[in-house]
């Protein structure tokens, strides 16, 4: 019984400026037990986590790991103890080899020179235990990684460091398919080597597949703690927002005329890609990681340089050769990556929304801050974005209302294509709920909407058809009625040739 | 009680005041009417350039060509208004040559991708390659009485030098708050990449943003001129450094999208102050630099402090 547990809190209360983060919460782990950590975003999920590796200090409450209290928990410590975490913003020294980040704060080294030959060696093991020794180059540096390559290094750090409670803190927002399933194996050997595990994720049914128990978070307050198999999705939803969640978001819309068609466009990463949208019509874009799905919409877009293909919008020929063109025929792009590429963090939610639209908004210039707050106003009202006011800078929202912010700023400038690169990505399920209703009513009022996902149910649960991509072309295009989760995956992953596809 | 928020501003307001009371106190010149209005004079030329370079900084570039534009503009000045040319003649072509340096600045750091701590370093010494040259480097005199009369002139009883930087520090908040230009030079340090996705021509803000900067040297070159009374090849030296300073005492970061002109001005008025105070208290002038190094760093952590402990 002594033994039995890997980590205790008790009674741990966390209180920052304004809200009462946690509030004397006791969570526990066991040896090889795998936990799901859920609840909104708000919940108290990450800073429980950051209290865990001490980056943060709790007001009240205890700390045992091992059964042993620790006094004072920092990271040092706390990292000696065995405690490592895989972060949804990954933490990677962009700069510094695959190998020099896998080992990062040990290099293997000999009176302080880092003898390169091991610690490629030791790095390749690491790989090796993941199975990616022959897919990531240990001597290629971070930055020239997919994402989804840079989340295994984060990985692979991890677990190098022989660590015995791992965190995963929302791994799979940005792996598809089947790099999920690549990681849920890893976590199982994990488990077998009787490693703790805590898993935060949005996506439900993941946890389904690799949890022993889900412990649920509301309000910064323990709901309930139950055994995976006393339990299922809804429920959990349900403890999760206090209401039940719809999961089909189908409605079915009046298809229009064609707005946009894209004729054999190439470059670099894209290999002859055509397809169309007509309005109204929401088309999914599947694909996995590296498949070209976002050079697609950045090419589309006019972010990223095409060498050959036509776009044709309302039917007319254009030549979209930067973004301002593109928005001015009512294009838009909500991209991959909120953070970097669809928000000016510093900047206030106004200065968000107003940011495509300051030219049609001045005269000579100066800009009519009128017309600047009334927009503002207008669609944080419109699309309910959660902020005390429209002065707060985004970098304080959540994650679901910043994309709510990027929306707003291309309703504002009355585009009607709308490409969406993993929207949904990070954001809550309440959250999700309301993207999901948003592209209805869009659609509704005769938009057409690109969404591209690596997470098919979302796709299938709301789009009129979906497009796969697979290594730089469009090879399949499938109406709602033919729906196969198997069949779109295969398309996705098959090398095999195939034969050009009708995408209209 | 209500708590009143502190900002950047708000704390080196306060530095500023302390920083007067105490000079008030320690000695009796320091609050008369001549020494305020020295002190106008001195602030004038470096609050228009820590104003430019807010500017930049705002945008997450920098310019050190600074002092070297100064001098350069000072040394064509001089050669002008010594060979008799019309004054608003040689100021306006000093004003088109030192906006171009500027607009060069930009197309090197925009179209070739040099990073503007680079692109501005080689012009740095270009220009003050080029002045030299110029000057052959040695002093030009002969320049109209005019010029210095200017410079010790009042209007409205307020040094005439101090008037442009007024205007500056007014024309510049209503670009950086109320103009379109205004919002992409935030945009573009916020986020360069957002921007460009929000429809956004970077170019032209880069061109604009360093343009403006080369105009600013360049006004200051001429407010140079006037109070030097000559040419000076070597004038100039380390005014860029004075105006990073002042912009970032002023709440600038040097990451981008946060500073104003407002502050940069404040920041300006605290350097100068103790630059005077320091020689009313008869301090030896060796010291001024340690101490305004020593008050940058500590303001600056200050208002590190203060942003780390709110986000907490």
């Amino acid at each position: 019984m002594l033994n039995e547990y890997a980590i205790q809190l008790k009674g741990i209360s966390k209180y920052f400026p304004g809200v009462q983060a946690l509030k004397n919460v006791n969570f526990s782990l066991k040896f090889g037990e795998v936990k799901a950590l859920i609840g909104e975003n708000g919940a108290g999920k990450s800073t429980l986590i950051k209290i865990l590796t001490g980056a943060y200090s709790a007001d009240e409450g205890e700390i045992y790991v091992f059964n042993q209290m620790i006094e004072k928990m920092t990271p040092i410590i706390s990292e000696k103890l065995g405690i490592s975490a895989v972060y949804q913003n990954l933490v990677l020294a962009p700069h510094l080899t695959v190998a020099e980040n896998i080992f990062l704060n040990k290099l293997p080294s000999k009176w302080s020179f880092v003898s390169k030959s091991s610690l490629i060696k030791k790095a390749k093991e690491v790989l090796k235990r993941l199975e990616y020794h022959e897919i990531i180059d240990p001597n290629e540096k971070v930055k020239n990684l997919s994402v989804a390559h840079q989340g295994i290094v984060a990985i692979a750090r991890a677990i190098s460091k022989n660590a015995k409670i791992v965190i995963f803190d929302e791994p799979t927002s940005v792996l598809t398919s089947k790099e999920t399933e690549e990681l849920f194996r890893i976590i199982s050997e994990l488990k077998k080597s009787n490693v703790s595990i805590i898993y935060i994720s949005h996506r439900l049914e993941e946890i389904f597949e690799i949890c022993d128990k889900a412990y649920v978070l509301k309000d910064g307050e323990f709901v309930i703690e139950k055994d995976i198999e006393d339990t299922n999705e809804d429920e959990l939803i349900s403890y999760m927002v206090g209401r039940k969640l719809k999961r089909n978001f189908y409605i079915s819309k009046e298809i229009g005329k064609e707005i946009l068609r894209v004729e054999n466009v190439k470059n670099k990463k894209l290999k002859d890609c055509s397809l169309s949208l007509f309005e109204g019509e929401i088309v999914g874009l599947y694909g996995l990681v590296g498949s070209g799905r976002t050079e697609l919409a950045r090419a589309i877009f006019g972010a990223d340089k095409i060498d050959s293909g036509k776009v044709y919008i309302g039917g007319k020929l254009k030549y979209i050769s930067n973004t301002l063109t593109a928005i001015n025929n009512r294009l838009s792009l909500i991209p991959e990556d909120r953070r970097n590429q669809g928000l000016a963090l510093k900047l206030s939610v106004k200065e968000n929304i107003n940011l495509p639209i300051y030219r049609k908004i001045s005269k000579l210039g100066f800009i009519n801050s009128r017309i600047e707050k009334e927009t503002a106003l207008k669609y944080v009202k419109k699309l309910d974005i959660k902020t005390p006011d429209i002065y707060k800078t985004v970098q304080n929202l959540s994650g679901g209302n910043q994309q709510k912010v990027v929306i707003a700023k291309w309703l504002a400038s009355n585009a009607k294509i709308f490409i969406m690169d993993e929207p949904t990505n990070g954001v809550d399920v309440g959250a999700k709920e309301e993207i999901y209703s948003i592209m209805n009513e869009l659609a509704k009022n005769g938009a057409a909407i690109l969404f591209i996902s690596s997470y098919m149910p979302e796709l299938m649960g709301i789009c009129d058809r979906i497009l796969v991509m697979n290594s730089g072309k469009i090879v399949a295009n499938i109406p709602r009625e033919e729906y196969d989760e198997e069949k779109i995956l295969a398309y996705a992953i098959k090398t095999a040739k195939f034969e050009e596809v009708d995408s209209k | 009680m209500k708590k009143i928020k502190l900002n950047t501003q708000i704390i080196l307001f306060l530095v500023v005041v302390a920083l007067w009371i105490f000079l008030a106190v320690s000695s009796e010149y320091f609050l008369t009417y001549s020494n305020i209005k020295n002190i106008m004079r001195q602030m004038a030329i470096q609050g228009v350039l820590a104003v430019g370079m807010v500017m930049i900084i705002i945008t997450a570039g920098i310019d050190l060509s600074v002092g070297s534009v100064v001098a350069l503009v000072n040394i064509m000045l001089s050669k002008m208004l010594a060979n008799h040319f019309s004054i608003p003649l040689a100021i306006l072509i000093v004003l088109i040559v030192s906006t171009s340096v500027g607009l060069i600045n930009g197309i090197v750091i925009y179209d070739f991708g040099v990073p503007a701590f680079i692109a501005t370093l080689a012009m740095m010494t270009i220009a003050r390659g080029t002045t030299l040259l110029i000057s052959g480097g040695s002093n030009v005199f002969g320049l109209p009485r005019s010029i210095a009369n200017f410079a010790s002139s009042d209007f409205l009883g307020i040094p005439s030098l101090f008037w442009f930087l007024i205007i500056t520090v007014i024309v510049a908040e209503i670009i950086l708050r109320k103009t379109r230009f205004g919002k992409y030079i935030y945009a573009l340090g916020s986020n360069p990449e957002a921007a460009r996705l929000s429809g956004i021509n970077l170019r032209l803000v880069t061109y604009g943003v360093y343009a403006l900067g080369g105009f600013l040297w360049g006004v200051g070159g001429v407010l140079e001129t006037t109070r030097l009374w000559m040419g000076v090849p070597t004038t100039g030296t380390g005014y860029e450094l004075d105006a990073i300073a002042a912009a970032v005492l002023g709440g600038a970061s040097l990451f981008g999208a946060e500073g104003s002109a407002l502050g940069a001005f404040f920041g300006a008025l605290v350097m100068i102050t103790i630059y005077n105070g320091a020689v009313l208290l008869n301090i030896n002038p060796f010291w001024q630099r340690i101490i305004v190094g020593i008050i940058l760093v500590v303001i600056v952590a200050i208002d590190q402090f203060r942003k780390k402990r709110s986000k907490d």
